[in-house]
């Protein structure tokens, strides 16, 4: 299976010695984070043209994942808040996206931006208590409203369709493009992932970023320092808030189905998961975690009925000891060594 | 009036059951300062070792004192493998270690024994004591029998003996503790060893009533955290206290609470976490601790 | 070589440009076949002269992967069909299982993995309400039959714009109608409290339920509904046991079901007719309540129970018990899950020997035009019976009462069709 992951960290390497050694002079580590999205993006982009309809759906919710695992960074690994509602969010994104396509027939664009600002808004208002708690109350806390989010939906009935969900029409690709359905879901996807991608990073260099750091590294001293404690706290709840919506709403497009069945802890606990896995505090942590929530189940069960749950456990307490920086962290430094030995030759 | 009594008396049941998980929950954290999300699911896995035992034609009390050793020594063996390679680590990483104990112990079970449900002997009579127009089943009386029990053998190994001295010492000042030359280490295997041993009490006791299967800790769990939140999470009576009156909070709530109903009765753990913590972060019962920068 | 992001910008820009223009998509269903002679046009995915690859979807982990038991029954049937009768008209069945843990969105995945990777001839069997839902868009998009899906939601009959998609076991609605009708002739102003499930499946039965009884005597005297992430529903069970009323109507799923038997039993001071559904009627929920307190308990069941012992010289019941043995040797052949697995491979059994061609289209129409079909596992007088305007295979059910150690039939086999005509929306 060729995921985008391969391609992250090679490129450039086939040409002579000489040249090569050259070359990886002269890229600066900047330059080649750049040479490196590019790349991916071009192999994104031409995934859908090469692969069946089924590779294309699983690379489509690999980016749900990853945008939602992208609030859960921002929360988890730069502010080191600990989350166990996550999916809660991501419900609440695909519950107002739903909802909108289906009582009010709003035009689905629109309900991206909407479902964004619901989700934010709730974060902000749940992130203003959830300032004053940390660590393990937080994530106590977090627990315990994805558990009771799922009775709430079943009971509004009228509106969330109640515990039968709401079935929607998929978003239909314009005539001009001539892409089936899977490729025009795909590539919005895509469009929702790059963008996504783009506001995290603005966002983690500029003082939002470093004074998130600065909390997740001594929160005391943080605080002596001068930063905005309780601001920050609940902005990092909110913005993770927001891509999570952002994923749920996208989800809504991709899988046209909402149910509270769909969003109950689990999806939470393996959202945590994927993040860990992928690397807390990376840029590309995100993208290899929603690589692993995808394809391990799916691989494993092959093993045994119960190995998906056997193997999610194992590897992240294994991930928490040998690599706490995640694949995305094996990957830097496996890209690292190789370049030290590409410098030597 | 009868029939309020009655809720009252079954919400006390039920709140014995969450008190008997809490009070696993808050002996690991009194000793590590960790709230340990997999403990439901260990006591869930200790009673599959207890139904095991019965299976292969233990009397049930030998299974019992059986299941509570493998338990003990289980707790120590996780302790030391699973938690010591991150010890000091920051809460943020103990916890997801912790969270990844839950998924795997989860799976495992279900893996080895399966999904189907499974009956577990019941320790106490099925009948029920009637006074004035109430009941109360036997095995009501038996889980708070043994909550009562099992905290108060807490409270002697803490306060009378020189273990629990030194568990003391362990859990107020690590390093000043291992200064006096109390091994720390094992200390802390002892507590989650103990902790464990809790467990298998709490979910031998609940099995009879919810029957065994891998998710039977699931539900539980969230109301034990609220009942140790409650009662403070360094506080064995606190946790005590704390599940009772979750207990008859929510049933009472589920009730009489026409709104909550019995679908949104779940909520209750949920606000009382959140008011606790807002109000009283260190619980009804619990000491507030300064933080050193 | 030096690039600037606008650069990169250009380069990606050009690569896109270039995959896109070059790179051709493979056409989807690069296997797909269709048929020549009088079937000409028809498709023949996954279907040779010798052999047929059917897939399934279940939930073989998480909390409802009890009935990932069910599978097991349907392999064991096929592969004593494919090595002892040549298969099904000469072509042996091909199963492959996914798992969905209960996920819609896993559920579409695997469903597009079979039918686009594996290129199965039909889905055959999705569990659960929500993953059928959220799959049967697709199934129908794409023509693949959706066979005999484990849920008994009454939508799959009803609906019309998805004629790919079919159900088997009785809907939860006719259910609810047989417990209606005899509660009309045995206790014809029963009061009665409904513990149920607060999903699809327990808000269709109940639904279902107070429509049937809509203009009689009974009344609801109160309802409580619980959560699968509940820890118990005694608290329920106490509310209910207020109400004073003297049927009791459990609409759960298995754990939920034992929970409930065992807190009516405990309750001395109410003792109310209870009616368990089928779901829940299985051996393994009432054996851990104990024997000796489910006595007298209701329920209806279309199969038969391989723990019933006047099956015991059933042939169909022994065969059964012989080929587990022999197929899946694990598996303990008493657990109804798997009989309900043998049950419904055997009905596609009936089904696939009577499509006129051999084709996806085929076996869509077939499965629509049953009659009267009958099959072994099933209880005596339930047969499959599908038309036109009838999408429900089986709508009979027979009560049941507990006694002793097992289940006893009684009274005669009811037929809701024709005893409330057909079910509408």
């Amino acid at each position: 299976m060729r995921g985008p992951a391969e391609v992250t960290d090679g490129p450039a390497r086939t040409d002579a010695p000489a040249r090569g050694r050259a070359l990886a002079r002269s890229i600066t580590p900047v330059r080649r984070r750049w040479i490196a999205v590019a790349v991916l993006l071009a192999v994104a982009c031409s995934l859908p043209f090469q692969l069946v309809p089924f590779r294309v759906f699983q690379f489509t919710m690999v980016m749900v994942y990853a945008v939602a695992l992208l609030g859960l960074n921002l929360l988890v690994g730069h502010a080191g808040q600990i989350s166990l509602g996550h999916g809660a969010f991501f419900a609440v994104g695909a519950y107002a996206a739903a909802i909108m396509l289906d009582r009010w027939d709003l035009p689905y664009p629109l309900t991206l931006p909407i479902a964004a600002a619901v989700a934010f808004v709730l974060g902000l208002a749940l992130g203003l208590p959830a300032v004053r708690l940390r660590g393990l109350y937080l994530a106590l806390v977090t627990l315990a409203i994805a558990i009771f989010l799922v009775p709430l939906l079943k009971r509004f009935e009228s509106v969330t369709g109640g515990s039968m969900g709401l079935t929607l029409a998929k978003p239909a690709p314009p005539a001009w493009t001539g892409l089936a359905e899977d490729q025009w879901l795909y590539f919005l996807t895509l469009a929702v992932t790059v963008l996504a991608f783009l506001l995290a990073h603005g966002l983690l260099r500029s003082r939002v970023g470093r004074a998130l750091h600065a909390v997740r590294d001594n929160e005391a001293a943080a605080e002596v320092m001068g930063v905005r404690l309780p601001f920050y706290k609940t902005l990092a709840f909110a913005w993770s808030a927001m891509f999570a919506g952002a994923a749920g709403c996208v989800y809504t497009w991709v899988i046209g189905f909402v149910s509270p069945d769909s969003f109950v802890v689990t999806l939470s606990i393996t959202l945590l998961a994927g993040i860990v896995v992928g690397g807390l505090g990376s840029f590309s942590g995100p993208l290899l975690g929603g690589l692993f929530v995808m394809f391990v189940p799916s691989i494993s069960q092959d093993i045994n009925d119960a190995a998906p749950g056997v193997i999610f456990g194992l590897l992240i307490i294994v991930v928490m000891y040998v690599a706490p920086t995640g694949l995305a962290g094996l990957a830097g430094r496996v890209a690292r060594s190789t370049e030290n030995i590409l410098r030597k030759e | 009036m009868a029939g309020f009594l009655q809720q009252l008396v079954e919400g006390l049941g039920a709140g014995a059951v969450y008190a008997s998980l809490a009070l696993a929950l808050v002996l690991i954290y009194q000793f590590t300062g960790i709230v340990n999300f997999a403990q439901g699911e260990m006591a869930m896995f200790s009673t599959y070792i207890a139904w095991q035992f019965t299976v292969a034609g233990l009397p049930f009390w030998l299974a019992l004192v059986l299941t509570l050793a493998v338990s003990f020594a289980g707790g120590m063996l996780i302790e030391r493998i699973v938690i010591r390679p991150v010890e000091g680590a920051p809460e943020l990483t103990v916890v997801i270690v912790t969270v990844g104990l839950f998924i795997f112990v989860n799976a495992a079970a279900g893996w080895i024994w399966t999904f189907l449900i499974k009956d577990f002997p019941n320790p106490f009579p099925g009948g029920a004591v009637e006074a004035g127009g109430l009941s109360v089943g036997y095995s009501t009386l038996g889980v708070l029998a043994v909550v009562a029990v099992v905290m108060g053998l807490l409270y002697l190994l803490f306060q009378h003996t020189k273990v629990g001295l030194g568990m003391r010492a362990v859990a107020a000042n690590p390093d000043s503790a291992r200064l006096v030359g109390i091994r720390v280490g094992w200390m802390l295997a002892l507590g989650w060893g103990l902790a464990a041993t809790v467990g298998a009490v709490s979910g031998i006791l609940v099995a009879p009533l919810l029957f065994l299967e891998p998710n039977m800790m699931g539900g539980v769990l969230i109301y034990a955290f609220a009942a140790a939140t409650l009662g403070g999470f360094d506080s064995p009576a606190g946790a005590v206290a704390g599940g009772l009156t979750v207990g008859v909070a929510e049933t009472l709530a589920g009730a009489y609470v026409g709104f909550i109903g019995s679908d949104l009765k779940v909520g209750v753990p949920l606000a009382i976490i959140l008011f606790v913590l807002l109000l009283r972060p260190q619980g009804l019962f619990g000491r507030a601790v300064v933080e050193r920068v | 070589m030096r690039l600037s992001p606008i650069g990169c910008a250009a380069v990606t820009t050009t690569l896109l440009l270039a995959t896109a223009a070059c790179g051709g998509r493979e056409e989807a269903g690069t296997g797909a076949t269709t048929a020549a002679g009088q079937c000409s046009g028809q498709q023949t995915t996954g279907i040779t002269d010798t052999s047929i690859k059917l897939g399934g979807i279940y939930p073989l982990s998480g909390p409802a992967s009890a009935y990932g038991d069910i599978p097991k029954g349907i392999k064991a049937y096929f592969d004593y069909v494919n090595a002892e009768k040549g298969g099904i008209g000469g072509r042996k069945v091909e199963f492959v299982v996914r798992d969905d843990g209960y996920q819609p969105p896993k559920a579409v995945e695997e469903a597009r993995r079979l039918v686009e990777q594996e290129q199965v001839f039909a889905l055959f069997q999705t569990l659960g309400t929500p993953s059928t839902t959220a799959t049967w868009d697709y199934a129908n998009q794409r023509k693949v039959p959706q066979i005999f899906v484990a849920t008994g939601a009454s939508k799959w009959g009803t609906d019309t714009a998805h004629p790919w998609t079919i159900g088997w076991q009785p809907n939860y609605v006719s259910e609810a109608r047989v417990y209606a009708q005899y509660l009309k002739q045995e206790r014809p102003d029963a009061k009665v409290a409904v513990l149920y499930q607060n999903d699809d499946f327990g808000k269709d039965l109940f639904e279902g339920f107070k429509r049937a009884i809509d203009g009689s005597g009974i009344t609801v005297a109160a309802e409580q509904s619980y959560e699968v992430s509940d820890p118990s529903v005694d608290p329920q069970m106490r509310n209910l046991a207020e109400s004073g009323a003297d049927v009791f109507l459990n609409v759960t799923t298995p754990k939920f079901g034992s929970q409930a038997l065992a807190a009516d039993a405990r309750n001395r001071t109410w003792n109310p007719l209870h009616i368990v559904n089928n779901v829940s009627s299985s051996i393994t929920v009432l054996k851990p309540v104990g024997f000796e307190n489910v006595q007298g308990v209701v329920s209806a069941a279309y199969y038969k129970d391989p723990n019933d012992p006047q099956w015991k010289n059933d042939p169909e019941m022994m065969l059964y018990f012989e080929k587990m043995r022999q197929y899946a040797p694990g598996a303990n052949p008493a657990v109804p899950y798997f009989a309900f697995g043998w049950a419904v491979a055997a009905s596609f059994h009936k089904a696939m020997e009577a499509v006129k061609c051999p084709t996806r289209e085929g076996l869509r129409d077939a499965v629509r035009s049953l009659d009267n079909v009958q099959v072994g596992m099933l209880l005596p007088g339930v047969t499959m019976t599908t038309g036109a305007d009838d999408g429900f295979p089986i709508e009979s059910m027979q009560l049941m009462r507990f006694k002793g150690e097992r289940w006893e039939l009684f009274g005669e086999v009811i037929d809701t069709r024709k005893e409330f005509g057909p079910l509408t929306n």
